[in-house]
């Protein structure tokens, strides 16, 4: 079985793997090159656990290939902190107590930091639907919202 | 208000506040490690063969192609695992037969439902893995099939145990059924009950089977040496109770298996039983490599316990003045392929918020063939919740009373009866009633197709074996261990309890979850019971600590340790007389235990007796467009007695999830299946359970009527917020709509049908 | 364990060859977001996974002969984010932006979602409302079809082996129009829709309406264009009479199923409220232009 030789950027640095056809990014991510932040709830992009950003764009790598990331820039809850210093949206959830088990997490924080990327001051009915695609089962959605606008106006510096 | 509390007006510093979780950087960081995300050197991967009818005789299994498959390392089927004896361990309400359970890991005689496991692989790739277990060759032969709990129970209906005979009838029957159980309760005299009646409802019921909907699916690790010792990696609600199951299932000694506690990606109850750890363990002994295993998200709905579907009917008799005077409530409850479901539960819960005089409840425990029901939080109560608080709703109605005053009126108190025993030890229910009838929206007017509904629910909440232990560091911060696996931040409330004991600041406790081997037993994170029970553990191990260090003083002191107290996280002189000293830290006395005794360790254990239950009262507006059906949810308010909230957010945490938890299981979660017994939507697509965008702000409201029995006048939160939410939205809907719904979920077409009947 | 291939050619007509020489199953990766459900479930087993993505006509989105042309591999997330074209047909925008999350829709393409042949498919209404026509690459050359002759029913198109989709054109739009694309779900994302309508027309100076397209989604084996629907509008100045016979004749024209996401009679009602709702949103976004 022959594989494809990829080279990509995964949050800022070179990085290269081998990978089979039908392997998808998320399975290349944890089990290849053993970055298990990105978690899998559900393998069909149905939960967005898998979320990372591709170009900029935010996806499911469970519903990308890993020969796809070729060529291209991945930006993954790994590298969403610098160094010592949290991103304002992770100290936002843990000040907002937005998370409970966790799992889901990593996906949120991914899809939010693309939203606030995007649209600095959203509603509150924004933040719900651009976060519809990321399943939380324990905390009913309250706190994660209330962390993301929190964040979003101390990004602003208002 | 408060009665029967001691210590109304403490003042904490640190109990009350709402810090930063200690497992919180590596779980926004990503680096946290949950069940799936350990590895090995020389790790195999698992993949396991899955049943794909609902009902069928095994006849053999061929495992030989699988095994010649170049990667494959073994195959595993039941033969490789030990027989149980057919028992029923434990009590009634928790009962565990480990007949039944050996076979719900992996299957015997008959795959009893799609999705039964009927053998695993273990190769060096999971692509291997999966390739091999399609080519297991197993001979069904494929039997007639039951789902619904109503036609189980039918005579005529397939028998999944030929030699099934239902427990708690006398005189026992003859002939094999699918009811495996049948319980009663009862006070007082229902006929004269009822006849004293005003107004009678009596209603029928059916809920859906619905999931707990963890969005981590099952995974582990299992690492079996050569000399008979295992390590395991298991995302559980309870590392203790997976090593006695696991040994169980395995035929080991439970002291030869270490299970650590991995991170957990939601339990809800679901986790507390096993299902892929004595697969990976018995793969790992067979192979001698370390065995990986994460189901994937179909099987996870296919094969682990949601909770039960029931049928139920109630009847209930109020007097024109509101006084509820009898109850008579007969509830179905389908445990799946194996007995178990949490009928007992049900039958307790029901009507145990109120007053009444003359009460029954009967239950009856079911299997079908469906996957085995497993604990989802409160189990049982929710369910027969939604037929009493329904009736309840009609009852309020037919008598021109408001909701919650019927409720107030009948609420139970410390000393109060329950149906099932015991009094009521704990007030709290009424004052739960009462933070909604005081809130400002509660009179709010409503539109057009709108309507508000109210309910209540209850939850016994657990107490139980927890240890805890502390060591004081070199430096006098504090490292502090427990057995329970950390769900929703329990890390942080067992720091802030100690923090708060111990008078030192909150930062300066490392709070740690140990693995089998380094703390003694603890129960399971589940019935509410962490924040009492392992929180007591936690307090009298403080209390332990605070003695040692008394002691180290008066050595350094050369005083008598009588003379030292112990104050804000010093050890001072007790009075002038016993000399002038300045206050010692703990960073003090640390720096000098190696000659006042060596280091600084205690460890505490308790059966924790003594837990308040769960109340909770709810309200939620609701507004349904009439041509299609659609409910949305305007306003939900849900309060509920926490006794005391350790960690304000964390509590209000749990009270939005379970809310949200009983909106989708109100609205739209439910198992389909086809003519086959086969699921049709075992993904997070088609099982629906709500997604940010449906949702408003939940509102809690934490009521605090403080458990004289805990130090900080806990009680358990996690549970009780579920119960009300499904009967709370069909009396919205009712009321929005001049329609009653009876039957879970209340989808759009359900509630379209409802609302053009004639 | 067989190997399947991954190829990114640089041409339409060089993807074409390669889809045309593969003795077995080949299949277009666009976005991938059905494609890697199919291959995960083992739906599907190609023998040649087809990345189209690098072909620059399929990247693009630019004004054709005063319509539009955009290439069936723009996601729907590039396709909503073209201000012009968002402005130009809101109704498509409606659609694309309804197909699974923000993370699907940052991949998922409407050509994807046309050829995935899912009757349920949230963009395919709207394209035909639109009169959207599909330009077809293969091994005899090029064609164009109007989208509604694509799907035939669950899973198959008229789509003939080493052929696929390179881009849309949706024509020149004529002042007071607009169009819109509603659904029913459960939730409010996430879902498959259980009913979809899309709805274009056309209004003249005295508002009243010369050209409407009506088409309905997961009512049907596939999408329907219901010209019925469209004549209870046209002529008329889509009023409560013209929108009850509209409603009427969307719920005739739906042949459902019974399925895990819908019954027959919630569906057939549906298409009728929701044809109504569409024609008022479609008839305010006219009369704002």
């Amino acid at each position: 079985m022959s594989k494809h030789h990829v080279t990509t950027v995964i949050n800022g640095d070179p990085v290269e793997f081998l990978c089979a056809t039908n392997q998808s990014l998320l399975d290349v991510l944890r089990n290849d090159l053993n970055m298990t932040g990105t978690k899998e709830g559900c393998g069909t992009g149905d939960c967005g656990a898998c979320s990372v950003t591709l170009d900029g764009r935010l996806v499911c790598s469970c519903l990308v290939l890993g020969v796809e990331a070729q060529g291209k820039t991945i930006q993954t809850i790994e590298g969403m902190a610098n160094g010592e210093h949290l991103h304002v949206l992770q100290q936002k959830f843990l000040e907002h107590a937005a998370l409970q088990c966790g799992i889901c997490t990593p996906g949120f924080l991914v899809a939010a930091r693309s939203l606030l990327e995007r649209n600095p001051d959203p509603t509150e009915e924004e933040v719900r639907f651009w976060l519809a695609g990321n399943l939380c089962r324990c905390t009913g959605y309250n706190k994660i919202i209330e962390a993301v606008l929190d964040a979003a106006r101390e990004m602003r510096g208002a | 208000m408060l009665t029967n509390t001691k210590n109304i007006e403490q003042v904490f510093k640190s109990v009350g506040t709402s810090p930063i979780r200690p497992d919180g950087v590596p779980k926004v960081t990503g680096m946290a490690q949950y069940g799936a995300d350990y590895s090995l050197p020389g790790m195999l991967w698992a993949k396991i063969l899955r049943s794909p009818h609902a009902h069928a005789r095994i006849r053999s299994i061929n495992t030989s192609k699988a095994e010649a498959l170049p990667g494959v390392k073994a195959v595993l089927t039941s033969a490789d695992l030990p027989n149980q004896t057919f028992d029923y361990i434990g009590p009634e309400r928790v009962a565990v037969n480990y007949w039944h359970m050996t076979r719900n890991v992996m299957a015997r005689e008959k795959a009893l439902y799609e999705g039964h496991a009927i053998a695993a692989v273990a190769a060096t790739t999971a692509a291997i893995a999966a390739e091999a277990i399609a080519l297991i060759e197993v001979d069904y032969e494929v039997l007639p099939h039951v789902i619904d709990v109503d036609e189980a129970m039918h005579p005529d209906a397939p028998v999944l145990f030929e030699d099934m005979i239902t427990r708690g009838v006398e005189p026992a029957p003859t002939k094999p059924s699918n009811i495996t159980k049948r319980l009663e309760f009862k006070v007082g005299d229902l006929d004269a009950g009822f006849a004293a009646a005003d107004e009678i409802v009596e209603m029928s019921f059916k809920t859906a089977a619905v999931h707990q909907g963890y969005i981590e699916p099952h995974s582990c690790l299992a690492r079996y040496g050569a000399d008979g010792q295992c390590e395991l990696w298991s995302a559980s609600q309870g590392h203790f109770v997976v090593r006695a199951y696991t040994a169980k299932l395995l035929g080991m000694e439970i002291g030869n298996l270490v299970v650590h506690p991995a991170e957990i990606g939601g339990g809800f109850g679901g986790k507390t039983v096993v299902y892929v750890e004595p697969i990976a363990v018995a793969l790992s002994r067979k192979t001698g490599h370390p065995v990986k295993i994460m189901m994937s998200r179909e099987d996870v709905f296919k094969a682990t316990g949601p909770t039960s579907g029931g049928s139920m009917t109630v009847k209930i008799g109020v007097k024109k003045d509101g006084t509820l005077v009898a109850a008579d409530g007969v509830f179905k409850l389908q445990a799946g392929a194996f007995p178990g479901s949490p009928v007992m539960n049900a039958a307790m819960c029901a009507f145990a918020p109120y007053i009444i005089p003359n009460v029954r409840t009967v239950g009856f425990d079911v299997v079908s063939n469906r996957p085995k029901s497993a604990a989802y939080r409160a189990p049982g109560s929710p369910i027969s919740a939604f037929g009493v608080e329904s009736v309840l709703d009609i009852l309020a109605q037919k008598i021109g009373m408001d909701p919650l005053r019927l409720r107030l009126k009948n609420a139970v108190k410390a000393g109060s009866p329950t149906p099932y025993g015991p009094k009521h030890s704990h007030d709290g229910y009424a004052e739960t009633i009462q933070a909604l009838l005081d809130h400002p929206e509660y009179n709010k007017p409503l539109g057009k197709n709108q309507g508000r509904g109210v309910a209540s629910g209850f939850w016994f909440n657990g107490g139980g074996e927890s240890t805890a232990s502390i060591h004081i560091n070199e430096d006098g911060s504090v490292v502090l261990a427990t057995g329970s696996m950390d769900v929703g931040g329990s890390r942080a409330s067992m720091a802030l309890m100690a923090a708060e004991t111990l008078g030192v600041p909150y930062a300066s406790v490392r709070s740690t979850v140990a693995d089998t081997a380094s703390i003694g037993y603890n129960h399971v994170t589940g019935g509410s019971r962490v924040t009492y029970a392992t929180g007591l553990a936690v307090v009298e191990a403080c209390n332990k600590i605070i003695e040692q260090l008394r002691l180290r003083a008066s050595i350094m002191w050369d005083v008598d340790v009588k003379g030292v107290v112990w104050e804000d996280g010093f050890a001072k002189p007790a009075d002038k007389s016993v000399g002038e000293f300045e206050p010692l830290s703990l960073k003090a006395i640390a720096a000098k235990r190696a000659v006042t005794g060596g280091p600084i360790v205690t460890e505490a254990a308790v059966n924790a007796g003594g837990q308040a239950p769960g109340f909770s009262t709810q309200f939620c507006d609701v507004e349904v467009d009439p041509e299609t059906g659609a409910v949305k949810i305007l306003r939900f308010v849900a309060a509920q007695d926490v006794g005391r909230a350790i960690h304000p957010k964390y509590c209000e945490g749990q009270i939005h999830g379970g809310v949200v938890q009983g909106i989708g299981w109100a609205l739209n979660e439910e198992y389909i299946y086809d003519k086959q017994g086969r699921l049709s939507n075992a993904g997070f697509l088609d099982y629906r359970i709500p997604v940010a965008s449906d949702l408003p702000m939940i509102e809690a409201i934490l009521v605090e009527v403080p458990n004289p029995n805990h130090p900080y006048g806990v009680k358990g939160v996690g549970e009780a917020n579920i119960v009300p939410p499904m009967a709370a939205i069909a009396n919205a809907i009712q009321r929005a709509t001049g329609k009653r719904l009876t039957e879970l979920p209340m989808s759009p077409p359900k509630v379209l049908a409802a609302i053009d009947a004639v | 364990m067989s190997e399947m291939r991954f190829e990114q050619p640089k041409t339409a007509e060089a993807a074409a060859a390669l889809l045309a020489g593969t003795l077995g199953l080949g299949k277009v990766l666009s976005g991938g977001t059905d494609l890697m459900i199919h291959m995960r479930n083992g739906n599907v087993k190609p023998e040649l996974v087809l990345d189209v993505k690098s072909i620059p006509e399929m990247n693009t989105i630019a004004v054709e002969d005063g319509g539009y042309r955009f290439g069936a591999a723009i996601s729907c997330m590039q396709l909503q984010e073209n201000k012009e074209f968002a402005a130009t047909w809101p109704g498509v925008i409606d659609g694309a932006n309804l197909v699974g999350s923000v993370q699907v829709r940052g991949r998922a393409t409407v050509a994807g979602n046309l050829c995935n042949a899912s009757p349920a498919a949230d963009t395919v209404p709207a394209m035909i409302a639109a009169g959207a026509i599909a330009r077809i690459v293969g091994p005899n050359g090029r064609r164009e079809v109007p989208v509604e002759e694509i799907p035939i029913s669950p899973g198959k198109t008229s789509l003939t082996k080493g052929e696929f989709i390179v881009s849309f054109f949706l024509p020149k739009r004529a002042p007071r129009s607009g169009d819109a694309y509603l659904r029913f779900t459960p939730r409010t994302e996430m879902d498959i829709a259980v009913v979809g309508v899309g709805l274009s027309l056309t209004l003249d100076a005295s508002g009243t309406c010369t050209h409407a397209r009506v088409s309905l989604g997961a009512v049907a084996e596939r999408a329907l264009l219901v010209p019925e629907a469209a004549a209870a509008l046209i002529g008329t100045k889509v009023d409560e009479a013209a929108l009850a016979k509209l409603a009427a004749a969307a719920s005739a024209a739906a042949r459902p199923i019974d399925d895990k996401r819908g019954t027959k009679v919630f569906r057939i009602k549906l298409a009728g409220v929701l044809a109504r709702r569409a024609a008022e949103k479609a008839l305010s976004r006219a009369k704002g232009n």
